[in-house]
C-alpha cells in the first residue's frame, strides 16, 4: 500500500510543478504566441492558436533596425560585466582572504545601495551625464550598467571565494607554491565555476536592465529594451509587433540562459549548497 | 636529518597570549605528540613550527639552523592537514606530484616518486581518480602521500584522524605508525585524543592555555603525572580525585586513584558504592559510582564482574598506585 501512495505523490508533485512551471512561463510563451498573430487577432482576445505568420518579424525589422540595438546590448551587458569583474575580483578577494573587523560593514553598505529606489537618484544622474557628454552613449551606459551590479558581483565572489578552504592555500605554501604559483595552479582552478556563474547572471542582469537604459539612450546607444519600448509609442499600441520585437529581444538571452543552466543554478544558490 | 629546538617561542594574537613562552628540544626520528583540550595552543604552536602563522618571540631552529624568519616550504617540512587540504581540481596523481612539480623537478623522476609513494599507500589504483571521488581514508592517504614524495626532515600531522570514523581511526593509526617505523623521519601529531597520543608517541608533549604542562614518553606520563593536569588528561577513564579526609590521611590535598587501581569486591573493601551507570564493553565494565563520603567514582571492572544498576559494590584503593597532590595541584613524590 505504502508504494501506492508514493507513486501517488510522485504523479501529484509532478503535475503541480508543471503547473507552476506554466504558469511562470506563459507570459513568456504567449508573447511568442502573439507574434505570430495578426494584429486584429492579436487584439481580438485570448486565443492561443496564432495563424502562424511571420509577418511582425519582417515589419519590425523593416521599420526599425534590429541589428543595432542587439549590438548595443552586447557591448553594454558584456563591457559592464567584464569592467564589473575586473574591479570586484580584487575586491572581493582582499576581503574574502584578508578580512577585517569591517569586512561585513563594508560588504553590507555595498548591498544597502540596491535597496535604493532607482528614480530617487534618476535627476542627479541624468544631469551628470548630460555634463559629461555621455547621454546615449555606450560608455555611459556601460559604466552605469557596471556600477548598478558591481555590489551584487562583489557579494557573489566574495560568497564563492569564501569557500575555498584557507587549509588548501596553506598547503600549496608547504607545497613550495610562491603566490604566483599558488593563484595559478590552485587559486583559480578553483575559483573559475564561480567566476563564471558571476558572469553569466550579471550579463542576464545588465541585458534586462530597463530603467536606466531606456532613460539615458534615444538613438545610438539605445539597446534592446528601448528597441522593445519603442513599439509601445507615437502610433499607438501594436501587440503582435511589440510581441515579435520582445521575443527578438529576450530570444539571445534564453538560449544562452538555456545553455548555462547548470553553472546557472549554481549562481544563483551561492553558498547554499555544498 | 629532522632536529627542532623550540626557544622561548611565544605567539600573541591581538590581546590573548595565546602562547606565552615555550622550549621544546625534539629530536631527529622521534614522533612527537602535542596534546591537549582544545584551544590549549597545540595546532598555533603546530603552525609556528610549519611557518604558517609568525612566531610573536623567540626562535625556531631545524637542524641547528635558525628558520625563525624563513618561508614554510624553504624549511623542509611537509604537513598533512585535518581537512586533508588535497586539490579538488587535480587527480590524485597530480595532487601527490604538486610539491615535485614546484620544486621543478623532471617528469621522469616526478613520475617514479609518485608511483612508488602510491605503492607504499595502497593508491596505484586510484591514481587517475579525483579526490572527490575517494573515501575519507584514501584522501588521508593522498595527503600523507604528497607529503612523503618530498622527503621532508619532519613531518607535522595536524588532527589527521578526528574526520574519520572509530574503526578506521584505529586502522590509520596503525598505518601512520608503521610509516614512522620505516622511515624513520621526525614526525610532530597533533591532537585531542589521548588514546592517539598513548599508541604512536615516542614522547608526548601535554599542553594546556599555552604552556607545557609535562613532557615525557607514554607511560613516564601515565605512570607519573607531574601535576593534576596531567594526571586526569592521560588516561582512559580518567583518574578519580579524592579530596577530604582521605586525601589528608595520605598527607596529601588531593589523592589520585585510577580507575584500574581499584580492587572490587562484592563483599567487603574500603569504600562502598552504589552503581549508577555500568557501560560493558565486553572484555572489560567500566562502573559509575557514588561512593559514602566521597562522592563520584569510576572503577574500571572484569566484564565478567557482573554489576549493574542500582548494585551495591565494595572497593579497595591499590595504595602503591596511589597519585599524591599538594594545594598548587603538584605531585607529591615518594
Amino acid at each position: 500500500m505504502a508504494r501506492s501512495v508514493t507513486t501517488r505523490h510522485k504523479v501529484t508533485a509532478t503535475i503541480a510543478a508543471w503547473i507552476v512551471a506554466l504558469i511562470i512561463f506563459f507570459p513568456i510563451l504567449y508573447t511568442i504566441i502573439t507574434s505570430l498573430k495578426t494584429e486584429p487577432e492579436a487584439i481580438a482576445g485570448f486565443s492561443l492558436i496564432p495563424s502562424g505568420t511571420f509577418e511582425n518579424y519582417i515589419t519590425v525589422q523593416t521599420q526599425r533596425d534590429y541589428f543595432k540595438p542587439f549590438m548595443n546590448s552586447v557591448v553594454i551587458s558584456v563591457g559592464s560585466t567584464i569592467l564589473a569583474l575586473i574591479i570586484a575580483i580584487p575586491s572581493a578577494w582582499a576581503m574574502a582572504f584578508s578580512p577585517t573587523r569591517r569586512t561585513k560593514d563594508v560588504l553590507m553598505w555595498m548591498l544597502s545601495t540596491k535597496m535604493m529606489p532607482a528614480v530617487a537618484v534618476l535627476v542627479p544622474i541624468y544631469l551628470m551625464f548630460r555634463d559629461f557628454g555621455l547621454l546615449d552613449s555606450r560608455i555611459g551606459l556601460t559604466v552605469m550598467l557596471t556600477l548598478i551590479n558591481l555590489p551584487i558581483v562583489v557579494w557573489m565572489l566574495y560568497t564563492y571565494f569564501r569557500e575555498i578552504p584557507g587549509e588548501i592555500l596553506e598547503a600549496a605554501r608547504m607545497d613550495g607554491a610562491g603566490l604566483w604559483q599558488e593563484i595559478v595552479y590552485v587559486l583559480t582552478p578553483m575559483a573559475v565555476p564561480g567566476i563564471a556563474s558571476t558572469l553569466l547572471l550579471n550579463i542576464i542582469l545588465a541585458w534586462n536592465e530597463a530603467f536606466w537604459t531606456i532613460r539615458l539612450s534615444t538613438t545610438n546607444a539605445a539597446p534592446l529594451t528601448a528597441f522593445i519600448a519603442s513599439f509601445s509609442s507615437p502610433q499607438g499600441l501594436f501587440w503582435a509587433k511589440l510581441s515579435a520585437a520582445s521575443t527578438m529581444a529576450i530570444a539571445p538571452i534564453l538560449i544562452l540562459g538555456w545553455f548555462s543552466q547548470k553553472q546557472l543554478v549554481r549562481g544563483l544558490t551561492f553558498g547554499a549548497v555544498k | 636529518m629532522g632536529s627542532i629546538t623550540l626557544n622561548k617561542v611565544s605567539k600573541v594574537f591581538g590581546e590573548a597570549k595565546v602562547i606565552p613562552s615555550i622550549d621544546l628540544e625534539i629530536n631527529d626520528g622521534e614522533f612527537v605528540v602535542f596534546v591537549g583540550p582544545s584551544g590549549c595552543g597545540k595546532s598555533t604552536l603546530l603552525r609556528l613550527i610549519a611557518g604558517l602563522e609568525d612566531v610573536s618571540g623567540g626562535k625556531i631552529m631545524i637542524d641547528g639552523k635558525d628558520v625563525t624568519q624563513a618561508a614554510p616550504a624553504a624549511r623542509g617540512l611537509a604537513m598533512v592537514f585535518q581537512s586533508y587540504a588535497l586539490y579538488p581540481h587535480m587527480s590524485v596523481r597530480k595532487n601527490i606530484a604538486f610539491p615535485l612539480k614546484m620544486a621543478r623537478m623532471e617528469q621522469s623522476a616526478i613520475d617514479r616518486k609518485v608511483e612508488a609513494a602510491a605503492k607504499v599507500l595502497n593508491l596505484t589504483d586510484y591514481l587517475e581518480r579525483r579526490p572527490s571521488q575517494l573515501s575519507g581514508g584514501q584522501r588521508q592517504r593522498v595527503a600523507i602521500g604528497r607529503a612523503i614524495v618530498r622527503e621532508p626532515s619532519a613531518f607535522l600531522f595536524d588532527e589527521p584522524l578526528s574526520n574519520l570514523d572509530a574503526a578506521l581511526r584505529g586502522t590509520m593509526r596503525l598505518e601512520i605508525s608503521d610509516l614512522h617505523n620505516q622511515l624513520k623521519t621526525t614526525m610532530i601529531y597533533v591532537t585531542h585524543d589521548q588514546v592517539e597520543a598513548m599508541t604512536m608517541a615516542d614522547k608526548i608533549v601535554v599542553l594546556n592555555r599555552g604552556n607545557i604542562e609535562q613532557v615525557g614518553s607514554p607511560l613516564e606520563l601515565y605512570r607519573s603525572p607531574r601535576n593534576l593536569f596531567v594526571a586526569g588528561f592521560i588516561g582512559s577513564p580518567r583518574m578519580n580525585f579524592v579530596d577530604g579526609a582521605y586525601a589528608q590521611s595520605k598527607n596529601a590535598k588531593t589523592a589520585g586513584i585510577r580507575p584500574e587501581h581499584l580492587g572490587l569486591s562484592k563483599d567487603n573493601g574500603t569504600w562502598r558504592g552504589i552503581v549508577k551507570v555500568a557501560e560493558h564493553l565486553g572484555a572489560d565494565t567500566f562502573l559509575h559510582l557514588d561512593v559514602d563520603g566521597i562522592g563520584p567514582i569510576t572503577a574500571r571492572c572484569d566484564g565478567e564482574f557482573g554489576a549493574y544498576h542500582g548494585d551495591t559494590v565494595y572497593m579497595t584503593p591499590d595504595e602503591s598506585k596511589l597519585h599524591r597532590f599538594d594545594e598548587k595541584g603538584l605531585a607529591i613524590k615518594g
